[in-house]
């Protein structure tokens, strides 16, 4: 195993991972809205709510197709890049994605067809539960995936087993209602909402800009304004859960993303801004509020949040009982009758990932020494630098939506949105960057968990499949070749069709379609 | 509540429920893009072919997401093993699939021919290739693969890639893609009328003698076959551990079960039967019957290769005593359990949504029906 190997497959898992993100988040939330959209259409019968359905759904079927796609990719990646963690830890990650198939992506795939094609099939009301049923899977798809998601940053319910030489569940329940799942899912979903909020408000304010399909854009933006406020609160509100859950879980992770090298009396500030320096292992200078950190991890004023340092120095401690866990199990791999061997593994066996750690540095890690021991504690916290720097993009898009939305929707209340330019300007450009919230905040949560694949358990690098650095480079080209062209593909039909409108669905009621209305290039080539 | 030892036997038989699944359902929708280019001859009766599968491509593509899934959590080191030593193979499928999604979403959003042509060339390679490869690999199963573990349990690869592409395993591929064929062929006479039905009917007739004749051919040679035997002592109920174990590789043994169990040999027979009435009724133009028919001849051939390489699921050829068996393969009791109960539950309610989603779209799709949809049909 070399280090290219373990890079090279991190960076094609990375890539398509973030790549399929780009897909999910407008899927999860879009397919809500189009419930609202389809419920006041079912509830008031005005058609316009149901050309806004269907022409909003176009969008959602381009967006869909390749989340379909890289969505794959995924599910085939564990195997094939990661055989040696899909036999470590498949007895518990391989659950709950074979139930997210059954219980998720059925529903969402089988209503999904009924919703673009049986219109003319289904009453309104039976089309409606098609579309509901689309929703509810999507989001539940998510739920059983934040759910593996979770394991890996929380290993709940599980145990080793030196017989079957992996972790073993031990609880379906713990690993279902695992906490770091459960605030990881409403903060993933709720960003879901506001992006597809944006999306539609954004379109809308364009289409209410150039002055074209008014009606349909006016009730389109106020939709989206409330949809998206509604959750724009609830994604920061429950962002500051899943911060919660993840000082219990994972303080590395908190500390890097907090730059927090000594552990500080409680309550701790936050650092609003600063300049981490990796090799002092402090700030050259920073800015703190003083108390509001410890508030919001602990939700006490006394229990105090461990620092850098401290958790290295915790983690070396750990790393010298896992070297006794480590030789105990090979002892036990030999001959699964050595009494002594399992005593010691039974007393250093919950620090066996720790002791796996060092197979970085050294093969036989009985023979590991001081700094090599050093070298591996200090790797147990990520760079301190990108966490920190990703986590405050992230949280400041998130503060710059909420502004958005309550604006957008105040408006929307007092109806006057129309008639503000700089509003509707704001949404139009805001449309890119719930992406980048989602892409860094997924930054946060998977580089924030090395070195670990799962976390305390199994060490990235030994979770990968052995294959040849040849294969490797093959693999991520083909996927970099085939991904750009399918994001040209798709950004094309995706501007293609948002530029239309409604016009799009050949009603004949809308801009383009009418007598004298001005016609793009090329708006009526789809008419074969 | 079930042994280890049941619900090992059990997983065995849902993890083939879950591939004959795949192939009823994702393999008719594959059968008819195969089909596509050669059967539709304009833009329209393109469309209505894939117009044919458009509602349902989605969901059907789900049992082979799902069938995946529970691989992973039933026979990890399975899903390991296989996923990471067919790496090319696994990846050209997966390209291959890359296509099907974008390809029925995307083709009929342009009117631009060559745009059509293009993405019709790429759902021909969606359907087409996958079922190759599937039965490519199934084709290696039978011979053994070259993988050992060390002792951490870590599986090594040391084949090539087009090591994979040797002549059995090609007769394997060729028996699956007619059958995929044929059976898609089943479907689109069934939903369609006219020009299109004919041109498929004929299809459906040739594809479906090849499917019979190939697998005959492989079961010719399957005696001639190095097979596996487990020569120790087995424990069905034991902590899965793949290295406790010694294999002997045997001549003909695959057809060891066989001989134990005579009664097996209905499962073959109902490929061959089941195929040669598909034919018959497709002459007929009985087009539901003569679907019923090739998915019994997908159920008997795919039988057919779980029933021989009974108890072993992935045979290994450089050390057989790394092979993997339904005894030593498995995920923990617990989670067997857990599954199992999953599948239960949903698997009544996945079939009873997916058979309305069905009666909702049955019909025929015509030329008029795509004229007048132009906008919102695939």
């Amino acid at each position: 195993m070399t280090e290219t190997m373990i890079d090279l497959s991190r960076l094609q898992f990375a890539a398509t991972a973030m790549y399929h993100f780009l897909f999910v988040p407008l899927t999860l939330g879009l397919a809500w809205i189009l419930v609202i959209m389809e419920t006041t259409y079912v509830l008031t019968g005005r058609t316009i709510y149901r050309d806004m359905t269907k022409f909003w759904g176009k969008l959602f079927g381009i967006n869909f197709a390749l989340g379909v796609t890289t969505g794959i990719t995924m599910e085939f990646q564990f195997g094939t890049n990661w055989a040696y963690y899909s036999h470590y830890v498949g007895d518990i990650f391989g659950a709950p994605l074979a139930i997210e198939g059954l219980m998720a992506f059925f529903l969402e795939s089988t209503f999904i067809g009924l919703f673009f094609f049986g219109w003319d099939r289904l009453s309104k009301a039976k089309h409606l539960l098609v579309t509901v049923l689309m929703a509810v899977g999507s989001n539940l798809s998510a739920l059983w995936i934040l759910i593996a998601n979770g394991w890996m940053q929380d290993p709940v319910g599980a145990e080793f087993s030196y017989t079957t030489m992996r972790m073993e569940l031990t609880s379906f329940w713990e690993v279902m209602f695992n906490p770091t799942a459960q605030a990881k899912f409403v903060h993933t979903v709720s960003a879901g909402y506001v992006t597809a909020s944006i999306f539609v408000l954004g379109i809308s304010s364009w289409y209410l800009l150039k002055g074209r399909d008014v009606e349909f854009a006016r009730r389109s933006f106020r939709i989206a304004a409330a949809f998206g406020f509604a959750s724009a609160l609830s994604v920061i509100v429950l962002g500051d859960e899943s911060g919660y859950a993840v000082t219990e879980s994972q303080q590395s992770k908190l500390a890097a993303i907090e730059a927090m090298w000594e552990t500080e009396p409680a309550p701790a500030g936050f650092k609003l801004l600063a300049w981490p320096n990796e090799a002092k292992q402090a700030n050259d200078w920073e800015i703190e509020i003083p108390y509001v950190l410890g508030l919001i991890a602990t939700r006490s004023t006394t229990e105090t949040i461990p620092g850098i340092r401290e958790i290295r120095e915790r983690n070396r401690a750990r790393i010298e009982s896992g070297i006794h866990a480590v030789k105990a199990l090979e002892r036990l791999r030999r001959d699964a009758n050595d009494a002594e061997a399992k005593a010691t593994f039974e007393a250093h066996k919950a620090d066996l990932g720790y002791g796996l750690l060092l197979k970085k540095y050294v093969d036989d890690v009985s023979l590991a020494t001081p700094e090599q021991i050093a070298q591996a504690a200090r790797d147990t916290v990520p760079a301190v630098a990108p966490m920190f720097w990703s986590f405050r993009l992230m949280v400041l898009l998130g503060f710059l939506f909420l502004a958005l939305l309550t604006v957008a929707f105040w408006s929307s209340i007092t109806g006057n949105f129309a008639d503000k330019p700089w509003l509707l300007k704001w949404a139009l450009w805001s449309i890119p960057l719930p992406w980048i919230a989602a892409e860094v905040g997924w930054f946060v949560a998977e580089y924030g968990r090395q070195p670990w694949s799962i976390y305390g358990v199994l060490p990235t690098r030994l979770s990968v499949s052995t294959l040849s650095e040849a294969s490797l480079y093959g693999s991520l080209a083909g996927f970099i070749g085939f991904y750009t062209l399918l994001l040209a593909v798709e950004l094309y039909l995706m501007f293609k069709y948002a530029r239309l409108g409604p016009s799009s669905l050949g009603t004949g009621k809308y801009h383009f379609e009418r007598a004298g209305g001005p016609l793009p290039a090329g708006a009526f080539a789809d008419k074969v | 509540m079930f042994d280890y030892e049941t619900l090992k036997i059990i997983w065995w038989l849902l993890v083939g429920v879950l591939l004959l699944g795949f192939a009823v359902m994702d393999g008719h929708d594959m059968g008819v893009g195969t089909l596509l280019p050669f059967v539709g001859r304009t833009d329209t009766e393109r469309r209505v072919i894939i117009n044919t599968v458009g509602p349902h491509w989605d969901g059907n593509q789900v049992w082979f997401i799902t069938g995946g899934g529970a691989i992973f959590a039933a026979w990890p080191l399975v899903y390991a093993t296989a996923f990471s030593g067919f790496y090319w193979a696994m990846l050209a499928v997966l390209w291959a699939l890359f296509f099907r999604p974008v390809g029925f979403d995307y083709r009929s959003k342009i009117a631009n021919p060559t745009w059509r042509r293009t993405w019709d060339w790429g759902l021909f390679i969606g359907g087409f290739v996958p079922p190759v490869i599937f039965g490519v690999a199934f084709g290696n199963l039978l011979q053994g693969v070259p993988f050992h573990f060390d002792d951490n349990l870590v599986s090594h690869y040391t084949g090539s890639f087009w090591q994979l592409l040797n002549p059995f395993a090609l007769l394997a591929g060729v028996v699956s893609s007619a059958m995929i064929t044929f059976h898609g062929a089943n479907y689109l006479m069934h939903r369609t009328e006219g020009a299109i039905f004919e041109r498929t009917r004929l299809w459906a007739m040739i594809s479906g003698l090849v499917m019979v004749a190939a697998f005959l051919l492989a079961g010719v040679f399957v005696a001639d076959l190095p097979g596996y035997v487990i020569t120790s002592p087995v424990d069905p109920s034991a902590l899965p551990n793949p290295l406790a174990k010694t294999v002997n590789v045997e001549t003909g043994a695959w057809l060891n079960n066989f001989a134990a169990q005579p009664l097996l040999w209905a499962v073959p027979a109902l490929g061959v039967l089941g195929g040669l009435a598909g034919v018959l009724l497709a002459m007929l133009r009985q087009t539901l019957a003569a679907f019923v028919a090739s998915s019994l001849a997908m159920a008997g051939i795919i039988g057919t290769a779980g029933v021989a390489l009974f108890p072993f699921v992935m045979p290994s050829s450089s050390a057989p005593a790394s092979s993997l068996t339904v005894w030593d393969s498995v995920s923990s009791h617990l989670t067997l359990t857990l599954m199992f109960w999953a599948t239960v539950i949903f698997m009544p309610l996945i079939i009873f949504y997916t058979g309305w989603a069905y009666k909702v779209m049955a019909g025929k799709v015509t030329e008029r029906f795509i004229e007048a949809n132009d906008k919102a049909a695939y």
